[in-house]
């Protein structure tokens, strides 16, 4: 169907039940059709990783699936991240040790250390390097967002 | 976070968390693309760099605009009053003729994103392709075409300064040193494109415009005057923007656009720029041929300096600093931090058919301090001494200095922060390791760089330049509510940088609140005084000082109520942790209860204090510069020409630090940028004017694996050049860290005896280099 | 930068898929697998398919399973499949080494061992796998299937023997005996870039000789290929720098470099003669 396909996306546990073009990008089905504009575009080509949200679990980027593959797969993005209110280890760490200043590359960040110390808490210090070079930022130099996510991998594994 | 910690009496000089943080990190942040439009724009761009319109072929029952349907709109002409400028138009579509590859030609307006680029896929341009020139060396050649008609072999402007003394102390030189530096082009890649929402309010009959832009105000003038309405009737508004780093100073001609159809369509109207946009037509930076000769006497004391700058500036000059800002600044500040009497420099602004310049983090100063900076490691090989001891002959160390152009140096540090990042990296012991190294076949090498960074200048400094729009002050308006909590307005625009909380600090210490209780309200022309915004790394310092006299203000008069409730003299009362004491004594009146008896028992004041807490002031300071060595350990594989950053150290002196935890993540990211500038980041055009890096996978911005940690050390000489005592930094990491690693590449190679002069210093250039040195011996 | 619009299709089925591609195929039809080298394509509006066979749903296409001295790789097989050595012996590991190399995490998620073929970047880690080890691949269409030998495959830079209307089903790479090393070296100008040179060497050591060597090169020429000079500079030599050092200059003498703005003919040629000698070496460390 070139035309519209009724779906719904689960993110963050809701349900949204949604008309798109196949063509729509999964990112922009969570930011245009959900309102989730948390999740944030900065290439739309796959290398910069803003985009970054979870399916099933797993870290990807969403401006590389189309919405329609997404049916049936449960989403989380950053607005998902608190749990009750309450701010995930990952972001307090990002605050904590300064691991933002604009903010536009935080979601994707966030979203992807989440998926993989979620995974795999005790991720070796090189590995974890490995994970965090899969996203750009502009501002931190990245220092400050590998210290972030490696206090929330500590304070995770004492949970 | 009530009050400042133990061993602290201030805020001022504390890493507090930022107040921007909690929004941010829960993806609450509001961005210009996350507003929902009845209409999006797709701009249709030239893929010639050089030619003219012949037709533009819409499909039917599109909706198009082009520069015909923009007649009464003004072209974008900025004004330098000094140095030949040449005014050149920009209309904001093209209009009869394109100048590069990536002009906006015509806007498609649509329903939706997808769908407006579903139709200009169908717009078919036809453009008759003219003579082209992409290089700026080319550009000033016998017979290259004219970019504009009006500028005579393509010079824009040109700048051309020298002392008196200049030839007869080359003369009499010792020794003569050259080098002939190249930087290649960037783009300050904010990870946030450019975007901009127009919406008209039926109501009123005014337009929004939210813009991802450093400048709101001057985005408001520009705009208005171009489309010939009252600035009254727009109001500009930058959300949260998604870092600018100087792009988003510039007026994009787009932003007129948007306005323009918001008014047309009495709807909203979108543009979210893509990636590919702004690698192609988002403003570009850096791209210099830099050629100096130091004159140095026996002692490798630098006595006279002569350069020429040859700044390629695009088809376009940027709105509102024009493009004279890059080789005007390389001319004024090319001596640097060195102590050089005879100066001789020409720097010429040339135009090409490539995407118009603008301002980028470090402007100018990345370029000339590599240029500088490798000449004087030239020098240091040709006097066979270490390179931090020709600095050490030629650092200025006695303040405050006038430079050969006449700039004055107040206290800085060259000297003490170069001796730090020395001592960090022991180098000594650094060449002992080398050595044993190159025995081993592997190629270590240190390189520092000094550097002094301009800030926080106000109205002269700039007036200096003959800006026909010269910016310089920065307004802050403060009160404080009946409920005792502060908002302070102001002009300033930050990107990202954390302004709001260091602003909070400054302002918390002088009216004795907690930065929480301090609001700082930007980013909207109607709720704040005209300003400037971001640029120039003046934010902290000049809104800054306008913030700490207004809340000086603010405190008085709260000092002048407590005063009265408490029967007290104002010189007796104490303002801390929400609380106004009378010293010395139990006696106090928390600041919330001074607040409401300032708007709802004015009785009380007896006559002698005005009704309600609101202040005003302005600061406009003459500028400072804060100091900075970089230093780092490279190793380069020879084989491959890959170069891994082992170490960097940072020693830097920006005066006060109001908050050091921001102050180091702006040296981070500012050094991150100055590496990327090194070794990777590098807009290609092809002979045609094509341009081949539009793709985050071409043009390369470094990733966590490409940036090694930074060893940060501060000295915090307190001048009086700001109120504050804080001066800028946020360009400085940017500034220092392309001359340190390119330094320490050639370190590392001299048993080669090659010399990388050219930014950036990519594997394939150092190889080349190397096969060319291997094929001479 | 938002794709043109197609016709998704989602069969579920291999004769599904393969009988919409038939139908398809001839009106610019693509098939769908990981999405992470065509969405960006699409996105920049470089392709645009007309109709997508998405064969994310299809059964058993995810199947990744020994079949008797092969390691079979069905196309939705992904690559982070391979982060752990999915079978005993050097293969498995070599495999988890490898798959290091491809992209990042997030991309390694979604994209396909088997997509990776069948896009043929030259600058692909999995398409020099495959063209080193020798991969069987089957091509399934509504005419029948058939089996292409690697070297057959890879026609020229993003281009394969696949017909518009045939399905990459399955990969095959035949499992390595316990005491085959392997080595892998890739150069890239950031981490996780596509690969300006890479090599994959593979022998075994025999009375202190080299034996049954193969060495890979990609990045480098339109495809992936085996370079026999290279080999026979190792057959029957101890495995020391004199053999590795023969073999990497051997490679650089005949490869016929791919020109980008990355790297020209004459530094692809310095990185083959590096990234070869360091594949060799790590085969032995």
């Amino acid at each position: 169907m070139t035309g519209k396909s009724d779906i719904t996306l689960t993110i963050n546990g809701r349900r949204y039940p949604l008309s798109v073009e196949p063509r729509r990008t999964l990112a922009d089905a969570i930011r245009e059709n959900c309102g989730q504009t948390g999740t944030h575009l900065g290439c739309e080509h796959g290398v910069c990783g803003a985009c970054t949200v979870l399916l099933d679990g797993e870290p990807v980027r969403s401006c590389l699936m189309f919405a329609v593959q997404a049916e049936g797969r449960e989403i989380r993005t950053v607005e998902g991240l608190a749990a009750g209110g309450e701010l995930h280890p990952l972001q307090r760490a990002f605050i904590e040790h300064h691991g933002l200043q604009c903010g536009f590359c935080t979601p994707g960040f966030l979203m992807l250390a989440a998926g993989v110390l979620e995974r795999e808490p005790d991720i070796s210090d090189a590995d974890l390097l490995d994970v965090l070079s899969s996203n750009l930022c502009r501002c931190t130099g990245y220092q400050n967002i590998i210290k972030a996510v490696r206090a929330a991998a500590a304070e995770m594994r004492a949970k | 976070m009530t009050a400042p910690a133990k061993g602290s009496a201030t805020w001022v000089g504390r890493s507090i968390r930022r107040l921007e943080d909690p929004a941010l990190v829960a993806g609450r942040g509001r961005f210009t693309a996350d507003l929902p439009a009845a209409h999006w724009v797709r701009f249709v761009r030239s893929p010639l760099a050089s030619g003219r319109i012949e037709k533009i072929s819409v499909p039917e029952g599109a909706m198009i605009i082009t520069a015909a349907d923009l007649a009464g709109v003004g072209p974008i002409r900025p004004i330098l009053h000094k140095f030949d400028y040449v005014p050149v138009a920009q209309p904001v579509l093209a209009s009869g003729v394109v100048r590069f590859v990536g002009e906006a030609v015509a806007a498609v307006v649509a329903a939706s994103a997808q769908a407006a680029e579903d139709i200009a896929d169908e717009v078919e341009l036809k453009i008759a392709e003219a003579a082209h020139v992409i290089d700026a060396r080319a550009a000033l050649a016998d017979g290259a075409t004219a970019v504009h008609a009006e500028a005579r072999r393509n010079v824009i402007v040109e700048g051309k300064f020298a002392t008196p003394d200049f030839d007869t102390t080359r003369a009499a030189a010792h020794r003569l040193v050259r080098v002939e530096a190249r930087s290649r082009r960037q783009n300050a890649t904010p990870l946030e494109a450019r975007g901009g929402h127009a919406a008209f309010d039926p109501a009123t009959g005014r337009i929004t415009l939210t813009c991802s832009t450093q400048m709101p105000h001057l985005t408001r003038t520009a705009i208005a005057d171009l489309i010939g309405m009252p600035e009254a009737e727009l109001r500009v508004i930058a959300p949260d923007v998604g870092g600018g780093f100087g792009q988003k100073m510039s007026l994009a001609p787009e932003y007129v656009v948007l306005v323009w159809l918001a008014k047309k369509l009495r709807s909203s109207v979108a543009w979210a720029e893509d990636r590919r946009e702004n690698l192609i037509a988002g403003f570009h930076s850096r791209d210099q041929y830099v050629e100096l000769e130091g004159a140095f006497d026996q002692t490798g004391k630098l006595v006279a300096l002569c350069a020429d700058v040859v700044a390629n500036v695009g088809a376009y000059s940027c709105f509102p600093t024009t493009c004279g800002v890059e080789p005007l600044m390389a001319m004024a500040e090319l001596p640097g931090p060195y102590d050089v009497r005879a100066y001789k420099c020409r720097a010429r602004g040339v135009l090409t058919h490539t995407c118009p310049m603008a301002p980028y983090r470090g402007v100018s100063r990345p370029v000339i301090t590599f240029a500088i900076e490798r000449l004087m490691d030239r020098a240091a090989a040709e006097f066979g001494i270490e390179p931090t001891e020709i600095r050490r002959r030629n650092l200025v160390d006695r303040f405050p200095y006038t430079s050969a152009t006449g700039l004055v140096f107040d206290d800085a540090t060259y000297r003490q922060t170069m001796e730090i990042a020395c001592a960090a990296i022991d180098v000594p012991a650094f060449r002992a390791r080398q050595r044993k190294a190159r025995a081993e076949g592997r190629y270590i090498g240190v390189g520092f760089a000094t550097f002094s960074e301009r800030t926080g200048y106000g109205t002269p400094a700039f007036a200096a330049r003959g800006m026909e729009i010269t910016p310089g002050f920065e307004t802050v308006e403060m009160a404080m509510d009946p409920s005792g909590f502060v908002e302070a307005r102001i002009g300033a625009s930050p990107h990202g940088q954390g302004l709001r909380t260091t602003l909070a600090q400054i302002i918390a210490d002088e009216v004795g609140v907690a930065p929480e209780r301090v609001r700082v309200v930007h980013g909207d022309t109607d709720r704040t005084p005209y300003g400037w915004g971001t640029f120039a790394s003046r934010s902290l310092v000049i809104s800054g000082g306008a913030a700490l006299l207004a809340a000086r203000k603010v405190r008085a008069k709260l000092v002048k109520i407590a005063g009265i409730l408490l029967e007290a003299a104002p010189h007796d009362i104490v303002l801390e942790a929400g609380v106004a004491k009378v010293a010395g004594t139990d006696r106090a009146i928390p600041i919330a209860r001074l607040a409401r008896a300032a708007y709802h028992q004015t009785q009380l004041l007896k006559g002698e204090v005005e009704p309600g807490i609101a202040e005003s002031a302005v600061y406009d300071p003459a500028g400072t510069f804060s100091n900075a060595c970089h230093a780092a350990i490279v190793e380069v594989d020879a084989e491959t020409g890959h170069v891994a950053i082992e170490r960097f150290v940072v020693a830097e002196d920006a005066g006060r630090l109001i908050n050091p935890m921001i102050v180091d993540g702006q040296i981070h990211g500012g050094v991150a940028q100055g590496i990327a500038n090194a070794l990777l980041e590098e807009i290609v055009y092809d002979d045609t004017g094509n341009i081949l890096t539009t793709t985050l996978a071409d043009y390369l911005p470094p990733t966590a694996h490409e940036i090694p940690p930074i060893d940060i050390h501060h000295l915090e000489t307190l001048s009086d050049a700001t109120i504050t005592k804080a001066k800028g930094l946020g360009e400085g990491g940017t500034i220092g860290a392309p001359a340190a690693v390119v330094n320490a590449i050639n370190d590392a190679l001299s048993p080669f005896g090659v010399s990388i002069d050219e930014i950036p210093a990519t594997p394939q250039r150092i190889r080349a280099a190397l096969r060319a040195a291997t094929t001479k011996q | 930068m938002k794709p043109a619009p197609f016709v998704h299709h989602t069969p579920r089925s291999v004769e599904e898929a393969v009988a919409i591609l038939a139908e398809v195929a001839s009106d610019d039809g693509r098939v769908l697998a990981g999405g992470q080298s065509l969405v960006p394509t699409m996105a920049f509006r470089l392709a645009k398919p007309a109709h997508l066979v998405d064969i994310n749903a299809v059964a058993g296409l995810d199947r990744l399973a020994v079949e008797g001295d092969k390691l079979a790789i069905g196309a939705c097989v992904r690559h982070a499949a391979f982060h752990r050595p999915v079978v005993a012996g050097p293969l498995g590991r070599l495999l988890a080494f490898v798959v290091r190399h491809i992209a990042h995490y997030p991309i390694r998620v979604r994209g396909t061992f088997c997509g990776s073929l069948a896009h043929a970047d030259p600058a692909s880690e999995w398409s020099l796998v495959a063209a080193t080890l020798g991969a069987e691949l089957t091509a399934v269409s509504a005419r029948g299937s058939r089996t292409l030998a690697a070297d057959d495959f890879f026609a020229g830079i993003m281009t394969t023997a696949l017909a518009e209307d045939e399905l990459l089903s399955e990969a095959r790479l035949p499992l390595l005996a316990d005491d085959v090393r392997f080595g892998f070296y890739e150069f890239s100008r950031r981490a996780g870039d596509y690969a300006i040179a890479m090599t994959l060497a593979t022998f075994r050591v025999a009375d202190g000789v080299i034996v049954e060597p193969k060495v890979g090169i990609g990045g480098v020429e339109g495809t992936p290929r085996r370079i026999f000079e290279a080999e026979r500079a190792l057959d029957g030599r101890p495995p020391d720098g004199a053999a590795f050092r023969a073999a990497a200059e051997a490679a650089v003498d005949v490869v016929d470099p791919l020109e980008d703005i990355q790297a020209g003919a004459a530094y692809r040629r310095d990185l083959v003669r590096a990234v070869t000698r360091r594949a060799l070496e790590r085969a032995i460390a």
